[in-house]
């Protein structure tokens, strides 16, 4: 066994290691701070499978949960004490345990049983990826092959953020989403939020502008954006701006709605609904690239801030 | 000798039995929500052992597995927060955050919001 090998196995191990304590810590905490463990080690496995968009974007998203998911453990930490008194009895636990064993072991088994040589599309991806003029194969699956999932996508995140809004209180409707944050103006965080967003916005946009031909990509691209947003906010160095802004609204819907014109303007320029012509693919894409990067650190960052509380 | 992708193959299988476990057997809903993330997370593993074991044409891997895999992690993203925003407003409204007795709270009539006045 070479050393990469052994390497991968005790990844592996350690990924694990890390699931069962998000399951089995005792407290709430505790387990999310696994959780966030858990993703980042799992960004390494996605490095060791060759799928570094994919580790960027489990980076990268481990890092929302992480801030979502701790914030949520610190405002439900009353409720902790109750909930726990409600687990269930040793019967409902074991045949939980047989259940979740018999699913496994048969995912393991499939995994085990799974066909040489694989079936891949990767051939397909290969001989068409000319056509759309980039260069990383994932980017042109999510902007050109398979587009319709990429677009749905960007609305199921629209929807979300409409879910989180509505369960703002009548009084507040509209308002400004989640707590005012108060930090020492003079503190570590008040000069991170300074010192790290000029960075951060270099690299967002770098990540998003190269994902055309190298690893990354608008979401991770955005991402990052929505970071440094949420930093700023969580020093207090701004405000959460009201949801009911016009402006707001516009960015929110940007990406969408530039995707669903270029795509039903390939219905006549094209060969039909999200097909490019072949001369303008790539800078068809990037406009629609550019709009979703802007929208997605919109998005996510107001996800984040969650409800409206206030209404000033 | 076991390859290192079947490794996270089986690794995948044991997340996903993991997450429903907890889904099941932890009482807290935020705990429920990780564990379902959990179980979210073993399948897109699933998927990446697929799109790993699919390369070819000089890629290291499937493309196309892998798109779906980042456009799964995206809407796995967007329910989640969805799902923590639910259970605040659940725990601001009613002062706790437990999934038994809500029957009991609504027929009570204290499932209406105290906050609005």
């Amino acid at each position: 066994m070479t050393i990469a090998a052994a390497l991968e196995i005790a990844l592996a191990v350690l990924v694990l290691g890390m699931a069962a304590w998000t399951i089995a810590a005792r407290e709430t905490f505790a387990a999310v701070v696994g959780f966030v463990a858990y993703g980042l080690l799992l960004a390494l496995v996605w490095v060791r499978l060759d799928a570094v968009d994919v580790a960027l974007t489990e980076a990268a998203i481990g890092g929302l949960s992480g801030i979502l998911l701790v914030g949520a453990a610190a405002r439900l930490r009353a409720s902790e004490t109750p909930a726990v008194a409600e687990s269930p009895d040793g019967m409902l636990r074991v045949g939980a345990a047989v259940l979740a064993t018999i699913v496994a072991a048969a995912l393991a088994a499939g995994v085990l049983a799974l066909p040489d040589p694989a079936p891949a599309l990767a051939p397909a991806v290969a001989a068409n990826i000319a056509a759309t003029g980039l260069g990383n194969p994932v980017t042109s699956v999510l902007m050109a092959f398979r587009a319709m999932d990429t677009l749905l996508e960007k609305v199921v995140l629209l929807l979300a953020l409409v879910g989180v809004w509505s369960l703002a209180p009548d009084r507040v409707w509209g308002g400004r989403p989640g707590p005012r944050h108060q930090a020492d103006p003079l503190g570590v965080l008040a000069f991170l939020a300074r010192l790290l967003p000029p960075v951060g916005i270099v690299v967002g946009i770098y990540i998003f502008w190269v994902g055309a031909d190298h690893p990354g990509g608008a979401f991770q691209g955005g991402t990052i954006l929505a970071a440094m947003w949420l930093l700023v906010m969580t020093a207090g160095l701004t405000d959460a701006p009201p949801v009911r802004l016009r402006w707001l609204r516009l960015v929110l819907i940007a990406g969408p709605a530039v995707f669903l014109v270029v795509g039903l303007a390939g219905l006549w320029l094209g060969d039909g609904f999200l097909s490019y012509p072949v001369a303008y693919a790539k800078l068809l894409i990037v406009t629609i690239e550019v709009a979703m990067t802007l929208t997605i650190a919109v998005t996510l960052g107001l996800l984040l801030a969650g409800a409206p509380e206030r209404s000033a | 000798m076991m390859s290192a992708t079947t490794a996270f193959g089986l690794c995948a299988a044991v997340a996903v039995g993991l997450g429903l476990y907890g889904l099941i057997a932890n009482p807290q809903p935020l705990r429920k929500i990780l564990a379902f993330n959990l179980l979210g997370s073993g399948v897109f593993l699933f998927f990446g052992v697929v799109a790993r074991r699919g390369a070819a044409a000089a890629f290291g891997g499937d493309p196309v597995p892998q798109a779906l895999v980042i456009t799964g992690i995206v809407v796995a993203f967007s329910a989640t927060a969805l799902a923590v925003a639910l259970l605040l407003r659940l725990f601001e409204a009613t002062g706790s955050a437990t999934l038994r007795d809500s029957m009991k709270r609504a027929s009570t009539g204290a499932g209406s919001d105290p906050t609005d006045p």
